[in-house]
C-alpha cells in the first residue's frame, strides 16, 4: 500500500466513525453524537458563508464595481446594505425600502409564472381528448378520482346521496395518494440508511484489505 | 401483560434493530432483484440517447449530500451515457452544497472517458437563489456564470462558442433534492419553454407526477428505484441497482410491522370493548 492509500484510509475511517457516532443517537443521546452534530453545523456554516462570499459578494459586488467599473452595481449593493438597518431600532425603517423592492420584483415575476405553470398548464393537462387506449382509460379514472376528491372538500351540502358516494370515493383516492407518498418517503429514508450502510461495509472491506 | 399491549409498547430501538438488519444483510449478502421499468424513466433515457456527437444538454445537479444516496446514481449514469455517446454536457449546481460533489463526480468520470473540461463538458458552478439564476440563464448563461467553477472565463471555453441560453441546449435534466425542481418547471419550462425532466428523491416524487401527466415534464426519475431503472435500461448496474435488495427487504419488514401492530391495535380495542360490556352487564 502506498502513502496515498493510507491517507485515504485515514479519512475514510474518520468519516466512518462520524457515521457511527450519528447512528449512536438511535440508542440514546450521547457526547459522541453531540460532538459530531456540532461539528457538522460548524463545517456547513463555514462552508456556506465562504461560498456565498465568493459567489455573491465577490462576483456581484467586488468584481463589477471595483475591477470592471460597472458603477451601477452600487445601487443593488446599497439596497443590500439597507437590509442590515433592520437591526437598528432608530433606522430600521430603511430596511423596508429594500424589502419593498425585493418583494415587488419577486411577486411580479413569480405570481404570473406560478399561475401559468401550476394552474393553467395543469388545467390544460386535465382537459384533453380521451384516447381508446389503456392510457386513455387511466386518464378517465384519474379524472373521475380527481372530481371525487374535490367533492370531498365541498362542505356547502351534506355528504348524502350522490355527493356522499363521490366524497367516499374521494376519501379512498386521497388515502391511496397518502399511501403512495408514505411508501415513497420510506423508500427515500431507507435509501439514506442503505447508502451509509454500504459505505460502512466498503470501509470494513478497505480496512481488512489494507491492514491484513 | 396481554400480548397486544406488549406489541404496542415495544421499545422503538427494537424496531431500529430489525430495520437495520433488514438493510445490513442484503448489503453483505449480494442479492439480485429485477426492477420493472416505467415509461417516465425510459423517456429520460431516450432523451439522453439523442445527446450524441457534439449535441449539448444541461444537467443540473441541484442536490446536496443529504440526498446523494438517491440522486448521485442518476447523475453518474447520465454523465457516463452522454460521454459514451460523445455528447457535450453543461453542468450547473443550484444547491449550496452541490458544487464540490459535482466537481468530484465529473472529474472522476471525465478521467474514465478522457473527456476535457471546456471541450467536452463545462461545469458552470454554483449561484445562490435558484429562481433568479434560472431566469438569468434563460437570457444568457454568462449572466449568472461569467466564470465557470474553476475560474475560467466562460467566453474563452471552446464548447461554449455559440452557446448562450436554453435555446442552444436540447433540454434540461434537473436532479433536484429540494425546491429547485419547482423552479425548473416554473421558470425553465413555463417561462422559456425548454424541455425539462426531473430526477427527484422518493419523498418528492408524488408531487411531480401531475406535472408529468400535464406534459410539463417529459420524464421523471423517482428516487432510488428510478435510478435503478435507469441503470438497468443503460445496462450499467451501479448504486441504484445495489439499493433495490435492501429496499425490498426493508419495505417487507415495515409492512410486517404495520400489519402486526394493526392486529394488536384491533385486538386491544376488541378486548377493551369486551371488558366494558362485561362491566356494564354487572
Amino acid at each position: 500500500m502506498g502513502e496515498t492509500s493510507w491517507v485515504d484510509l485515514f479519512w475514510t475511517t474518520v468519516a466512518a466513525l462520524i457515521t457511527l457516532a450519528i447512528f449512536s443517537f438511535l440508542y440514546k443521546d450521547n457526547p459522541a453524537f453531540k460532538f459530531v452534530e456540532r461539528l457538522w453545523v460548524g463545517i456547513t456554516t463555514g462552508y456556506w458563508t465562504m461560498l456565498l462570499y465568493h459567489t455573491s459578494f465577490t462576483d456581484k459586488v467586488v468584481t463589477p464595481i471595483f475591477r470592471q467599473g460597472q458603477w451601477w452595481y452600487i445601487i443593488p449593493s446599497i439596497l443590500g446594505i439597507l437590509m442590515w438597518f433592520r437591526l437598528s431600532k432608530k433606522y430600521g425603517f430603511l430596511a423596508r425600502y429594500s424589502l419593498a423592492f425585493y418583494i415587488g420584483i419577486s411577486t411580479g415575476v413569480f405570481i404570473p409564472l406560478t399561475i401559468k405553470a401550476s394552474i393553467l398548464y395543469q388545467l390544460h393537462g386535465s382537459i384533453r381528448a380521451i384516447e381508446p387506449t389503456w392510457s386513455g382509460l387511466m386518464f378517465v379514472v384519474a379524472f373521475l378520482c380527481m372530481i371525487c376528491s374535490l367533492s370531498y372538500f365541498f362542505f356547502s351540502k351534506e355528504h348524502k346521496g350522490l355527493l356522499g358516494v363521490t366524497s367516499r370515493i374521494g376519501i379512498f383516492t386521497l388515502m391511496i395518494g397518502f399511501g403512495t407518498g408514505f411508501g415513497l418517503t420510506v423508500m427515500g429514508r431507507v435509501a439514506l440508511l442503505g447508502h451509509r450502510v454500504s459505505f460502512l461495509h466498503d470501509w470494513v472491506q478497505q480496512v481488512v484489505g489494507t491492514v491484513f | 401483560m396481554p400480548w397486544y399491549d406488549r406489541v404496542l409498547s415495544i421499545d422503538r430501538r427494537w424496531v431500529y434493530l430489525i430495520l437495520g438488519l433488514a438493510v445490513v444483510v442484503p448489503v453483505i449478502v449480494e442479492m439480485h432483484i429485477p426492477v420493472t421499468l416505467s415509461r417516465e424513466v425510459q423517456a429520460v433515457y431516450d432523451f439522453v440517447s439523442e445527446v450524441r456527437d457534439g449535441e449539448l444538454m444541461l444537467l443540473a445537479i441541484d442536490y446536496d449530500p443529504s440526498t446523494m444516496a438517491e440522486l448521485h446514481p442518476m447523475a453518474e449514469a447520465i454523465i457516463r451515457q452522454v460521454f459514451e455517446q460523445n455528447g457535450h454536457l453543461l453542468l450547473s449546481s443550484l444547491s449550496q452544497f452541490g458544487p464540490a460533489m459535482t466537481d468530484e463526480l465529473i472529474t472522476r468520470i471525465a478521467a474514465d472517458y478522457g473527456k476535457v473540461h471546456g471541450e467536452d463538458f463545462v461545469f458552470l458552478g454554483y449561484k445562490p437563489y435558484p429562481a433568479i439564476t434560472i431566469l438569468a440563464m434563460g437570457s444568457d448563461f454568462r449572466v449568472p456564470f461569467p466564470n465557470d467553477y474553476y475560474g475560467n472565463i466562460v467566453d474563452e471555453l471552446p464548447m461554449m462558442a455559440g452557446v448562450h441560453n436554453f435555446g442552444d441546449v436540447r433540454g434540461v435534466v434537473a436532479l433536484a433534492g429540494g425546491t429547485a425542481a419547482d423552479f425548473w418547471i416554473i421558470y425553465g419550462n413555463a417561462k422559456f419553454g425548454v424541455p425539462v425532466a426531473l430526477g427527484v428523491t422518493g419523498v418528492m416524487a408524488s408531487d411531480y407526477y401531475p406535472y408529468l401527466q400535464a406534459g410539463q415534464l417529459f420524464g421523471l426519475i423517482p428516487g432510488i428505484k428510478g435510478a435503478a431503472e435507469y441503470e438497468q435500461i443503460a445496462d450499467r448496474p451501479g448504486e441504484g441497482v445495489r439499493g433495490i435488495p435492501y429496499q425490498t427487504t426493508s419495505h417487507a419488514v415495515i409492512l410486517c410491522l404495520i400489519i402486526v401492530t394493526n392486529i394488536a391495535f384491533f385486538a386491544k380495542r376488541a378486548a377493551t370493548r369486551r371488558h366494558s360490556q362485561a362491566i356494564s352487564s354487572l
